[in-house]
């Protein structure tokens, strides 16, 4: 009896149009905010904010916290948080500075081992969050002190006293694995364009913008990876279950503690890697270096679409919230408007976004 | 009651040896007996309906039979082999499959993503090795065709899908994984009457592929309609197991409810439970 009532198709249903579709992509909000931010800044801004300097401007500081945003995002799409992501930037930075300039090691060796250690940490972070049942929330908030503080007391012990440890660059100035970390990506083609009077140079014939800073390329790489890596191979669909219901995913056979220990091991490596950039760049590192970070790169994945209850979310979603970010610190220097809005912005920002993506969710599950 | 119904074909062909049989299960949980000795057997091609109210120990049958429990004294036998599962992996690595109430399904996940949930199919190799997205989603189209359902798209949520249809992904989710016995776990308890009616066409259709189903349910009718036998579970015992036409909805009824006091309830409410 079922054969012919249940194969033909449902008259109650209504044929999707393409713009409902769209509408049920996590990413899609996201991507509406960065068009309605140009648009802005479009009118308000100087011209100079869409040069290509201006454009290198915003997207240094988007890349930054971005790669730390998409991490953020996959370990919420798999049903957690790490509020530790900024106080590990700092303690990297710490670890990367103390093996570089107190040990004297060559990158080679520095950046695996900083690597290594903060793997461990984020690991240590998943086991006590699996182990015990707390949130997530709870445990990585006691990191965010503990890894704060240790890199307080750490960077005295390594300073005698300071809490900056300086000499960075004078330690990895000439080290060959230095150019992946810092500077800037492509100089011969920009040098060469800059020839050809392709792009905008200074009368001396250097270009005025000498490269891509390497942070932006590891960005766009990231979050291409990330967003294959959550579409089109298996452990992506496991990070999806394991953050949809916990339950479900393991009856089913996802292996959710390792799947979500991989994740928190990802942030801290996520946090690692940015830490490497900036201290790198800065030529030292401090204790407040990723200061409030985690909070941003939250805010940034759930711009992009995360829920907040995991199982949802998108990696090239976080990819337009960072830029979305990026624009607003930058791009308000480039108008007549106090640059203090910008809390008042990234609040009323983040108020939207998660307003919107419960509407979408109810879009999606059909709920009522 | 006792009368064919629209979802009963015919028993299964006699003479078969079960696939999965159990012998004088006891679980005991500390101090307390679960389970008081259970036998119980499937036939492949059966629809075997075990009954209990509330408490009976019927979840704890289940997951006993499913690997998540180990029992505390009994016997099981897989194709007349001794089996001891150690965990719900081995069982369903055997060919015994749970559909639990839950039916491990994420509803903000689309149908195809859930069918295949911890078992993607990939293609390619080493760092290359992904998702074979497009035979996920055909497999799961095809899938759910053969068990009537017309899916709007694989990439549908299944948060969209009605609850009998989720059910039914959930049953051809295992059957495409080559499940031999497949254990429902109330699977129309929450479900209206027609969605009820499709899964119980559900469970005939799987049954006419030759799997052995186990049903739990405390619903006579929904029993009778679609059951081959009947075993009765009441204060961790089974009370025998009835073939289809041997007995009636009342009497399952009564040995379900433990007799006496049921008799003097319906006394009071006119025969109607």
């Amino acid at each position: 009896m079922a054969d012919v009532s249940e194969a033909v198709q449902d008259e109650r249903l209504k044929q999707e149009g393409f713009a409902t579709k769209l509408m049920k992509r996590p990413e899609l909000g996201a991507l509406a905010g960065v068009v309605a931010v140009t648009i802005f800044f479009l009118f308000t801004a100087s011209d100079t904010m869409f040069t290509l300097s201006g454009v290198m401007n915003f997207m240094t500081p988007a890349a930054q916290l971005g790669i730390l945003a998409i991490g953020a995002a996959m370990l919420m799409i798999g049903g957690e948080f790490d509020l530790s992501i900024g106080s590990m930037v700092a303690f990297s930075g710490l670890i990367f500075g103390a093996f570089v300039v107190t040990f004297g090691m060559p990158l080679v060796i520095a950046i695996p081992a900083t690597f290594a250690i903060a793997a461990a940490l984020g690991a240590l972070n998943g086991t006590i969050v699996l182990k015990t049942g707390l949130p997530s929330f709870i445990v990585t908030l006691a990191f965010l002190f503990i890894l704060r503080g240790a890199s307080l007391v750490g960077l005295k012990i390594a300073t005698g006293g300071s809490t900056q440890l300086r000499g960075v660059r004078d330690a990895v100035g000439d080290d060959w694995l230095t150019p992946i970390f810092s500077g800037d990506a492509f100089t011969g083609l920009f040098a060469w364009l800059a020839k050809q009077g392709l792009i905008d140079r200074f009368s001396s014939g250097v270009p005025k913008v000498p490269g891509i800073p390497v942070e932006i390329l590891w960005f766009v790489a990231f979050a291409l990876v990330a967003t294959y890596v959550l579409l089109r191979t298996p452990q992506g669909n496991w990070i999806f279950a394991s953050g949809g219901d916990e339950n479900a995913a393991s009856n089913s056979g996802v292996p959710v503690r390792r799947v979500k220990i991989s994740l928190f091991v990802l942030t801290a490596c996520c946090a690692t890697l940015v830490a490497i950039i900036t201290v790198i760049d800065a030529g030292s590192t401090d204790a407040r270096r990723g200061f409030m970070k985690e909070f941003e790169a939250i805010i940034a994945a759930v711009i992009g679409g995360c829920l907040l209850t995991g199982g949802y979310g998108s990696a090239i979603g976080a990819f337009f919230g960072a830029i979305i970010f990026g624009m607003v610190t930058i791009g308000l220097s480039y108008t007549t408007i106090d640059q203090d809005w910008f809390q008042v912005f990234l609040g009323a920002m983040l108020l939207a976004a998660v307003l919107f993506n419960n509407f979408i969710r109810k879009r999606v599950t059909g709920e009522r | 009651m006792a009368g064919d119904t629209t979802f009963h074909h015919g028993a299964p062909k006699a003479g078969t040896a079960p696939i999965v049989q159990m012998r004088n299960i006891e679980k005991h949980f500390g101090n307390i007996i679960a389970l008081a000795g259970v036998s119980f057997d499937v036939l492949a091609g059966e629809c075997h309906c075990l009954l209990g109210d509330n408490g009976a120990g019927k979840s704890t049958f289940i997951k006993t039979m499913s690997g998540v429990h180990k029992p505390t004294k009994g016997e099981i036998f897989l194709n007349g082999k001794p089996m001891a599962f150690s965990s719900p992996r081995d069982a369903m690595e055997a060919g015994i499959a749970t559909v639990f109430q839950d039916l491990a399904m994420i509803p903000l996940m689309s149908v195809t993503r859930n069918f295949f949930m911890g078992r993607e199919p990939t293609k390619g190799k080493w760092l290359f090795k992904r998702m074979d997205i497009d035979k996920a989603n055909s497999a799961t189209m095809e899938a759910m065709r053969e068990m009537g359902i017309k899916l709007r798209s694989p990439d549908q949520a299944v948060g969209t899908l009605s609850g009998g249809e989720r059910q039914t992904v959930a049953i051809a989710r295992a059957v495409y994984f080559g499940a031999k016995v497949l254990i429902l776990d109330e699977p129309t308890s929450a479900l209206g009457v027609r969605q009820t009616s499709n899964v119980l066409a559900t469970i005939d259709r799987v049954r006419k592929q030759g799997v052995g189903i186990v049903f739990i349910t405390h619903n006579v009718r929904h029993a009778m309609a679609v059951g081959d036998r009947f075993t009765v579970l009441n204060r961790g015992k089974t009370l025998g197991t009835a073939k289809r036409g041997d007995i009636t909805g009342n009497e399952l009824q009564d040995m379900m409810a433990g007799g006496q006091e049921m008799a003097s309830l319906e006394g009071s409410l006119g025969g109607t439970v």
